[in-house]
C-alpha cells in the first residue's frame, strides 16, 4: 500500500513536469520521459560512474560519522561530567552550517575524495552525536541496574544496552540529515573534482548546456538521496521492530 | 548469608540513610522489608545488590565483602528492568548471554559455571512460567504480570542464592498481584533461596516475610526486626497468624512514622 503510494506519487510529478514542459516548450526544461530515456541509456555508463562515486563519498562519510559519533555519544549520555565539559563545544558547533567550512577543508584536504568526505562527515557526525547522547542519557536507571545485577560490568552494558538502545537515534539522525548530505555532497563536488555527480550536473549544465543531460544527473543525484533514505527506513523498521509494535 | 556491620550511607549532598547500621540475614529464610516512601528502603536493596557501596562499615554476603554486585544474587525491580527492544525470549537469555560474554571470571559470572544449552534452560522457564504464548513479543506488548514473570525468569534462569526483590508487585492488579506473590514464595522454597522483598504494603510483608525489617524515617541506625512465624508460604494468607502479623505490623508502622 505505502510502496503504490509511492510510485502514484512519483507518476504524478513525472505527469506534472510533461505538462510544464510541453507549456514552456525551452530546451531548459526538456521532457521528463527524454530525460529519464538518457538516465537509463547512461547509467551503465558515464553517469552510473559519476554516481558510483558520489555514492562512495556518503557511504565512506555516513560509515565514519557512525563510528566516531556513536561511542563518543554513549560516553557523553553515560557521564555527566564529561558532558558538562563537551557539550559547550557541541553547542557551538553544532548550529554552524558545515558546508561554509568547504574552502577550509579543501585548503587542508586538497582537492581528493577526503575533503567531499569530510564535510559530509562533519554533518552527520554532530546530528548523530547529540542524538545518540540524549538517547544514551535518557536510559532509565532502573534498566542499567537490572542489567548490571545481571553481571554487566562497563563492556556488557555497552554491547547489551547502550548499543543497542542508540540504534534509533542513529537511524534517526541518518534519516534527518541524508538529504542534507546529498545536498553538500553536490555543492563540494562543484569544487576541483571531476567525478561524482555534482561534477556531471554543473558541467553538462553550464558547460556544456546539454540540458536533458544535466537533468539526468539531477535525477541520479535524486534517486542517490531517495535510495539512501529508503535503505535508512527499511532498517529502521527491521532493526526497531519493538518501536513499531508496542 | 547477609551481614550488614556497622553500615552508613547517603546519597551525595543529602540527609544520611544508614548509620552504623548492623543486621544480618540467615540463609534460606524470607524477609520483608517494610517502610514509607523515601524511607531508604530500596537504597538498602541497592546495597545487598552491590550497586551502591557504603561510604563506612560493609555490606557481606556469603562471608564476602561485596564491593561490586555478586553472580549469584538476583534482583527483581518494579519496572523498567526489561530491555524494551528485546522479546521476552532474548530478555530471559539475556544473563546467561552475558555469562558467555565474560566467561567464568568470578566477577561477572560465578567461577564454577559453564554456560550449556541456554536455549533449553530459557525454554523450560519460558514453560514453568507459561510464558510461551508470549515468547517472541516485546515488553511493550505484554501485560505487567507478564513482564514480572519475564524479570523472574531472567534471574533464576541463572540460578541465584538471593534473590532481591524491589516492589516487584506494586503496580499489578490484586489478583495478578496474588499469582506472582504465591509464585515466588513457591520458587522459594523450591530453590532454598534467600529473599529479600521491599515493599510499602503491610499486608505483602505479612505474607512473604518469615521475618521483617521495618523501617521508620532515616537515618536508621538499629534494626527494628518483627518476627513473623509461618509468613513465607501462600497458605499463610488464610491464618489467624496472618491477620495478627498485618496488625503488630500496622502499629509497628504508625510507631515509626
Amino acid at each position: 500500500m505505502r510502496r503504490r503510494a509511492i510510485l502514484l506519487a512519483a507518476l504524478v510529478l513525472v505527469l506534472l513536469w510533461a505538462l510544464l514542459a510541453a507549456v514552456i516548450h525551452r530546451p531548459i526544461l526538456p521532457s521528463p520521459f527524454e530525460v529519464l530515456w538518457i538516465t537509463i541509456r547512461e547509467l551503465p555508463g558515464e553517469l552510473g560512474g559519476h554516481l558510483l562515486v558520489s555514492l562512495w563519498r556518503v557511504v565512506a562519510s555516513t560509515a565514519l560519522a557512525v563510528l566516531a559519533a556513536v561511542p563518543l555519544g554513549i560516553v557523553l549520555g553515560q557521564s555527566a561530567r564529561a558532558d558538562r565539559w563537551f557539550s559547550p563545544f557541541v553547542y557551538l558547533l553544532f548550529p554552524i552550517p558545515k558546508v561554509v567550512l568547504l574552502p577550509v577543508l579543501l585548503l587542508f584536504f586538497g582537492i581528493g575524495d577526503l575533503t567531499k568526505i569530510a564535510v559530509i562527515f562533519l554533518i552527520l557526525f554532530f546530528q548523530i552525536l547529540v542524538l545518540v547522547r540524549d538517547q544514551a542519557a535518557g536510559l532509565r536507571p532502573e534498566l542499567l541496574f537490572s542489567v548490571r545485577s545481571l553481571g554487566a560490568g562497563r563492556r556488557g552494558l555497552f554491547r547489551f544496552v547502550y548499543l543497542p538502545a542508540v540504534v534509533p537515534a542513529i537511524l534517526t539522525g541518518l534519516r534527518q540529515s541524508i538529504g542534507t548530505a546529498v545536498a553538500v555532497l553536490y555543492v563540494a563536488e562543484l569544487f576541483a573534482t571531476q567525478q561524482g555527480l555534482g561534477y556531471y550536473i554543473y558541467l553538462h549544465g553550464s558547460t556544456l548546456f546539454d540540458y536533458p543531460r544535466m537533468y539526468a544527473g539531477v535525477i541520479a543525484m535524486s534517486l542517490l538521496g531517495l535510495g539512501l533514505y529508503l535503505v535508512v527506513d527499511a532498517a529502521q523498521r527491521r532493526l526497531c521492530r519493538w518501536q513499531y509494535t508496542a | 548469608m547477609i551481614q550488614l556491620r556497622g553500615l552508613s550511607f547517603a546519597y551525595r549532598n543529602q540527609p544520611s540513610l544508614f548509620e552504623d547500621y548492623s543486621w544480618q540475614a540467615a540463609q534460606g529464610e524470607s524477609w520483608a522489608v517494610l517502610g514509607p516512601s523515601g524511607c531508604g528502603k530500596s537504597s538498602l536493596l541497592y546495597l545487598l545488590a552491590g550497586l551502591q557501596l557504603p561510604s563506612s562499615g560493609e555490606v557481606r554476603i556469603g562471608g564476602e565483602v561485596l564491593r561490586r554486585p555478586r553472580p549469584r544474587t538476583g534482583l527483581i525491580l518494579q519496572d523498567f528492568g526489561l530491555l524494551p527492544w528485546a522479546t521476552v525470549r532474548a530478555n530471559i537469555r539475556l544473563g546467561l548471554r552475558l555469562r558467555g560474554f565474560y566467561g567464568p571470571d568470578g566477577r561477572h559470572a560465578p567461577r564454577d559455571e559453564v554456560i550449556k544449552n541456554i536455549d533449553e534452560r530459557v525454554d523450560s522457564w519460558l514453560q514453568r512460567l507459561g510464558l510461551d504464548p508470549v515468547a517472541e513479543s516485546y515488553p511493550g506488548q505484554i501485560s505487567g504480570g507478564q513482564r514480572q514473570r519475564t524479570a523472574i525468569a531472567r534471574t533464576l534462569a541463572l540460578h541465584p542464592d538471593l534473590l532481591l526483590m524491589d516492589e516487584p508487585f506494586a503496580s499489578l492488579d490484586a489478583p495478578t498481584r496474588q499469582d506472582l506473590q504465591d509464585l515466588t514464595m513457591q520458587l522459594r522454597q523450591e530453590r532454598g533461596l534467600t529473599l529479600v522483598l521491599v515493599t510499602h504494603a503491610i499486608e505483602e510483608a505479612a505474607l512473604l516475610g518469615q521475618r521483617v525489617l521495618v523501617l521508620g524515617r532515616p537515618p536508621h541506625r538499629e534494626p527494628n526486626v518483627i518476627d513473623n512465624p509461618g509468613g513465607g508460604t501462600p497458605d499463610h494468607r488464610a491464618t489467624p497468624a496472618y491477620d495478627r502479623a498485618c496488625a503488630r505490623l500496622r502499629s509497628a508502622m504508625e510507631q515509626v512514622t
